[in-house]
């Protein structure tokens, strides 16, 4: 280990460190600092996804046999609402932000984001959010789903103050993400390293960029659909009340809106994270870094153009629908286009199999998948059959889980020892990750059948037995995704206490976030290095090389560190 | 492939939607089994490779990994193959749309008898056309939580949960919803449209008159609502019953007589309740 160690890149930044200002509970509700927020981000997220994911594992008890009665009605659509929206607007979203947060300024070669105050409050609406949500726990939570179609929202028929819980929630982490989105806007714009043009920012950063721009986009939208939703509940305004003249249909194509951009902005940045991870271990440049960065743009485009995809089945004209089926097939492109290149950035690499990399390969066979049956459902007729069955519950699984959570996985495996200065253990990190891949498809590759033989979304019972198997083999894989996270949250427990120390720059990896040490100081870069290429690291490690004649680069089949 | 193709029936539900109950249906299948296989090939080739390169380019000592940044030909020539590949389902898609969309013509008319059919008469879909011929449109209306069908005639007979038609006739069905939003399914009837108050929603079927089992008076479909109502949600059933036009016939005389009998026997007991209390008011 010595001699590796010894050929590091010479680091020339020092921690300052004063005890009382930057250790201890106040140094992290008082910080401005990108990288603590980022940390509390992260934080925040592993704790709604284990509410999410105890919310899911109860969906699928009471799914298990027919005629379960462990759930009664009420509880089941409460517990369903919780958990699409825990997962979507606490896990998902956020869990970009806070990556996000410790990531960008580090790759960009800033020393903190363009607003740390206003990074502070984005992060402090966004835990806000999630209490405001979690507090009608303990009197009655929301359920009319995560989309809160009306009427069934309105409060005729959902009488509960769930209802305005879940409103608020929405509108404070909106605020937050939106917030959080001008400030990784304004610090991409104009905090980049010397000499880090458009063509030489990290693809991570790319998918950042465009990410807050669809922020904004949806999120402003979205809080003004739900304040109308909040107006129609509260004082009377008819908006959305069929009985009152207003439309129901109003609120479904105000709500995908928002909520098909919202599907780029949960994947994006998982897109980015596999654009980062699979250079640096098939020890090999991305194939088509301007391909990627377009087909980025180009989905975000087209991301606000297919809305009503999930609407097929509502009183539309033929033109419409055939329109949303054609921008639904075109977005399909720039996807492939990302899939093929990074295909095409492993082939005739030295690939390493480390946890990180397992995590995204598996995470991109995974959204194949659920790119492939999102064809099925943009051909209007075959959606017919399809929507609102159990077929969508697994192709967006497969998505947004394949993607996002595999990508967020693996993120969390690449970039720890950057965080904490330690490596996580690659042994439990292998085994989380086949308990996590198995699991996942356990769960959700049976549940296209149940789908396609007749089951429904959203039902708290059945009694059709030619559905039991399905359900019963789908909840055997939740249990084991269950195991998987709790293998991962293990090893993250571990790691803190007993992890090998990492070093700055344990995977030899391309950007600037490994220039400096791990973790890095507070100020980030004493000196921040002038960009030349996509790799800065690489150029500087060539440099080193230059001057020292002691070599830097990674040799196929040498150990990395542990 | 051939074995998937030969016998799709045998595996509708785990690989392929249900059909067979009405000519829609059937449209979806074909199309849904197109699509398939198309997806079956991109299945195989992206993973395929994804695994190829995973394995095949695995770290090993001694190798060094290309150092290769892109190729345009590569990369312009997979996009406009995935184009391609979009373009020719978008075409199946519009060929396939006419079946799906457009009611074809009852094969029966109102009492009854057999019709010559006339298939070629279909125009593309904009909205739903009318068909040549007798057809039958019911009123589906979606309620916490049942459904609630209309039938044609001077009646105005209603039925729940049941919705009994003969086979072979051409059954338009007018969705709407009274409260929130439902979504009406039966899956071997073709796809669902959601019950939306406020807005009338369009699909229909035509069961095959020989979809009735030998030996048996009907078939029956069933369904439920796919789109979330509410706490009972689960239990908002939908049965579509097909009988021979005598039997239907047959069905809707004595359904209409037990209503009236039924509204007979209230009004009578109305009025002897009104007695009743007139007279408990006079003591």
């Amino acid at each position: 280990m010595s001699d590796h160690s010894l050929g590091r890149p010479q680091i020339i930044a020092s921690a300052v460190d004063n005890p009382d200002r930057t250790r201890g509970w106040t140094s992290w509700i008082t910080t401005t600092d990108h990288k603590k927020i980022g940390i509390m981000y992260l934080a925040t997220v592993l704790v709604f996804f284990i509410l999410g994911g105890v919310e899911a594992l109860l969906i699928r008890t009471q799914l298990a046999v027919p005629d379960n009665t462990l759930l009664t009605p009420e509880r089941y659509n409460q517990i369903l609402t919780m958990h699409g929206t825990t997962m979507v607007f606490l896990v998902v979203v956020p869990v970009w932000a806070g990556f996000a947060n410790y990531l960008l300024p580090l790759m960009l070669g800033a020393r903190d984001v363009a607003f740390p105050r206003l990074n502070a409050w984005s992060y402090w609406m966004y835990l806000f959010g999630g209490i405001a949500l979690y507090a009608s726990m303990l009197y009655s939570p929301p359920e009319a789903g995560w989309f809160s179609y009306v009427p069934l929202s309105l409060k005729q028929y959902s009488g509960t103050n769930g209802q305005e819980a879940w409103i608020y929630m929405v509108h404070l982490t909106g605020l937050s993400s939106i917030i959080g989105a001008i400030n990784f806007i304004a610090t991409i714009h104009n905090m980049r390293a010397p000499g880090m043009g458009w063509g030489r920012m990290p693809l991570f950063v790319w998918t950042i960029l465009i990410y807050a721009y669809l922020v904004i986009v949806a999120l402003t939208s979205l809080a003004a659909t739900v304040t109308m939703l909040l107006l129609d509940r509260n004082f009377g305004t008819g908006f959305f009340d069929p009985a009152q003249g207003g439309s129901a249909l109003l609120w479904q194509h105000l709500f995908w809106f928002f909520g098909h951009p919202e599907v780029y902005i949960l994947v994006l940045p998982a897109f980015g994270v596999f654009s980062e991870i699979l250079p640096v271990f098939a020890r090999k440049p991305i194939f088509g870094y301007k391909a990627i960065a377009a087909a980025t743009v180009g989905i975000a485009f087209l991301g606000m153009l297919v809305w009503a995809h999930h609407m097929f089945a509502t009183p539309m004209s033929t033109t419409v629908l055939a329109f949303f089926m054609l921008m639904s097939f075109v977005i399909a492109v720039p996807t492939g286009v990302k899939i093929f290149n990074w295909i095409a950035t492993l082939w005739r690499g030295t690939v390493e199999w480390t946890t990180a990399l397992l995590y995204c390969v598996g995470g991109i066979a995974t959204f194949t998948m659920g790119g492939i049956t999102g064809i099925f459902l943009a051909v209007f007729p075959i959606d017919w059959q399809l929507t609102d069955t159990y077929f969508v519950v697994a192709h967006f699984h497969y998505t947004a889980f394949g993607a996002s959570a595999f990508a967020m996985f693996g993120a969390l495996y690449f970039w720890w020892p950057k965080m904490t200065g330690r490596m996580l253990s690659e042994k439990t990190g292998k085994l989380g990750f086949a308990l996590l891949f198995i699991g996942f498809h356990t769960t959700f590759l049976i549940q296209h059948s149940a789908g396609l033989s007749g089951m429904p979304r959203r039902i708290y019972e059945y009694s059709e037995s030619s559905w039991t198997v399905y359900n019963f083999i789908s909840t055997i894989g939740a249990f084991m995704i269950a195991l998987a996270a709790a293998v991962t949250v293990f090893s993250v427990v571990w790691s803190l206490k007993r992890g090998a120390i990492a070093g700055p720059d344990p995977w030899k990896a391309n950007t600037l976030e490994w220039f400096t040490p791990s973790p890095p100081p507070e100020n980030n870069f004493d000196v921040v290095p002038r960009v030349r290429s996509v790799e800065p690291m690489k150029d500087i490690r060539r440099e080193i090389e230059q001057r020292t004649n002691s070599e830097q680069r990674y040799r196929s089949g040498q150990p990395l560190m542990r | 492939m051939a074995a998937l193709l030969a016998a799709p029936a045998a595996r509708a539900g785990l690989l392929f939607p249900e059909s067979g109950g009405s000519p829609n249906a059937d449209s979806i299948h074909t199309l849904y089994v197109m699509v398939f296989i198309l997806a079956l090939f991109i299945f195989v080739g992206v993973e395929g490779a994804l695994l190829w390169a995973l394995f095949r380019f695995k770290a090993k000592k001694g190798a060094t990994a290309a150092q290769i940044h892109g190729n345009t030909k590569l990369e312009v020539g997979w996009t406009v193959g995935a184009f391609l590949i979009l373009i020719f389902i978008t075409a199946f898609t519009f060929i396939q749309l006419p079946s799906i969309k457009n009611p074809k013509p009852s094969l029966i008319d109102a009492d009854g008898n057999q019709v010559s059919q006339v298939e070629g008469a279909q125009f593309a879909a904009t909205n739903q056309s009318v068909p040549k011929g007798d057809t039958m449109t019911i009123e589906v209306n979606g309620q916490q939580y049942v459904w609630r069908y209309l039938y044609p005639g001077q009646d105005q007979l209603l039925t729940y949960t049941d919705m009994v038609v003969p086979v072979g006739m051409t059954v338009l069905l007018d969705i709407t919803a009274d409260d929130v939003v439902h979504s009406w399914w039966i899956p071997k009837l073709g796809g669902k449209m959601d019950a939306v108050p406020g807005y009338t929603n369009k699909l229909w079927f035509r069961i095959p008159p020989d979809a009735i089992p030998e030996g048996q008076k009907q078939v029956v479909y069933t369904g439920q609502c796919a789109e979330l109502c509410g706490r009972n949600h689960a239990n908002m059933y939908g049965r579509v019953i097909g009988m021979k036009m005598e039997d239907y016939k047959a069905w809707y005389a004595e359904k209409v007589q037990q209503v009236k009998t039924a509204e007979t026997d209230v009004s009578e007991q109305q009025k002897e309740l009104t007695e009743q209390q007139s007279q408990g008011d006079g003591e």
